[in-house]
């Protein structure tokens, strides 16, 4: 009985407060909820005038306005030598990505040209590739460790950030008119002469295996290469 | 060549325009007894400068977990996340500087990253990207480089990836889809001829959350190639572990 009589004082009042809304809601439409909303905005600030400045300017800081320079990407020149074909100049392009202060992944692809083996100069005529076979190009996916970070000074004022890094990967070069599974691994050094420019100095050697002069054998190609990146 | 070199140069100059523009910094106010500045975006680089509480410095910008601050006298120095966490806004409210976490792969709704594993006895390397339209459920585009001794392909594949429960660490998923295959016999065999047919894949895998957006990943797919010839092939792909990241 009790229960009863407290579930009817319950519905009574909850009739009570809902069906004044229902009101507010078939005058006004949409715009009823703003209309509900606007007097409450109104007497918030003008009952604390006396404390806060209604003036102020409200800014917030979201993580999107902060400007994150994770990523970098850049050019880089240099000379690789490639397994009995001699060593030319080598030029690709780097993309990075920073995960932590410690860690990155890196993507880079270069281009190269093959010359000619010692078999091709001393008999003159033979020729075991055709021209376009020997273009070069690779590309590699690499995970790469800041194991030395620090800085350099020059001179007494300057000092600079730099780290000393090593990166191992996966890629595919292509290389006689054929894709080879290669993997890469090197060291490298970063000095950064501004916030969002850098200068590598890389060294990579590039693993994979050949047929390609009758035998199956694992082929080496050393490549140093200086770079310039930037942040962004 | 002088034209893929201007192309490439053209973006890395753009960038470097954008990198200089100057805007207004968002400013934050100092609530702990002191901010430290170092010199550089690491552990190790060495406490140059104290800002203390009250003040008001700038955010230049940040790079992994640090931040580069500008005090009001011009010093500019290198914050921890951690003491960034402590500061307020100008508003008097604490800095949000939430970052994603595991329950955020719910509202994921970019996924990449890169694989490597084995396709009937060559090598693989396969690079993914999916969007979410569910909690569970993506559409995903992989490319694959196959690298064999005897032949070389590439294939690309759409799918659909139905991740069991999203937000369990160690999380299976279950996957379905077609694509293209593409394969070159390599030049030193004679009877060499290029076919491209196409492949219907089914297939499985595991996530593993590390940390913030980033996963491991490992997975198999059993392809079924739909060759010209009488019988259509079956092949086993394995991609034995990946790196994954979400948005």
């Amino acid at each position: 009985m009790e229960v009863h009589r407290l579930r009817l004082l319950f519905l009574t009042l909850a009739l009570a407060s809902v069906l004044p809304g229902c009101a507010w809601f078939g005058r006004g439409g949409d715009a009823a909820p703003e209309a509900v909303a606007a007097p409450q905005a109104q007497t918030g600030p003008s009952s604390e005038q006396p404390i806060i400045d209604p003036q102020i300017e409200r800014r917030e800081i979201r993580r999107a306005q902060i400007d994150t320079e994770d990523f970098e990407v850049g050019l880089y020149g240099g000379i690789l030598s490639i397994e009995d074909f001699e060593s030319h100049a080598v030029y690709g392009a780097r993309f990075a990505y920073h995960l932590t202060e410690d860690f990155f992944l890196e993507a880079t692809a270069g281009q190269s040209r093959a010359g000619r083996t010692s078999y091709e100069t001393l008999s003159g005529a033979a020729e075991i590739l055709t021209d376009s076979e020997r273009d070069y190009t690779y590309y590699a996916l690499s995970a790469g460790w800041n194991a030395l970070p620090g800085e350099v000074f020059i001179g007494k004022n300057r000092a600079y950030n730099s780290a000393f890094y090593l990166v191992a990967g996966i890629g595919s070069t292509r290389f006689a008119g054929d894709d080879a599974f290669t993997v890469s691994g090197g060291f490298g050094y970063r000095i950064l002469p501004s916030d969002w420019i850098a200068v590598h100095f890389d060294v990579r050697d590039h693993v994979y295996d050949t047929d390609l002069l009758g035998k199956k054998k694992i082929v080496n190609n050393l490549e140093a290469h200086l770079g310039l990146s930037i942040f962004f | 060549m002088p034209r893929l070199l201007r192309l490439l140069i053209l973006p890395v100059l753009f960038l470097a325009a954008v990198a200089q523009a100057d805007e207004a910094l968002p400013k934050i106010l100092i609530a702990d007894p002191f901010i430290e500045l170092h010199t550089g975006p690491g552990r190790g680089y060495p406490i140059f400068h104290v800002a203390e509480r009250g003040q008001e410095v700038e955010i230049v910008k940040r790079r992994t977990d640090w931040f580069m601050v500008r005090t009001s006298r011009g010093v500019e120095g290198w914050v921890m996340r951690e003491q960034m966490i402590a500061t307020l806004e100008p508003t008097g409210e604490p800095l949000d500087l939430q970052e994603p976490a595991r329950e955020n792969y719910m509202s994921r709704r970019w996924q990449g990253g890169v694989m490597a594993g084995d396709y009937s006895g060559a090598s693989l390397i396969s690079a993914f990207g999916g969007y979410a339209f569910s909690d569970n459920l993506s559409i995903e585009l992989t490319v694959n480089h196959i690298l064999g001794e005897f032949s070389n392909g590439y294939s690309a594949t759409l799918g659909l990836m139905h991740v069991f429960v999203p937000e369990w660490r160690v999380s299976p998923y279950f996957t379905l889809g077609t694509g293209v295959l593409h394969v070159e016999p390599k030049s030193t065999l004679v009877q060499a001829e290029d076919r491209t047919d196409q492949i219907g894949y089914v297939g499985g895998g595991v996530q593993f959350y590390l940390t913030r957006r980033f996963m491991l990943r490992s997975e198999y797919r059993k392809d079924i190639i739909f060759t010209s010839r009488d019988d259509n092939e079956e092949v086993d792909e394995w991609k034995y572990i990946g790196f994954a990241f979400f948005f």
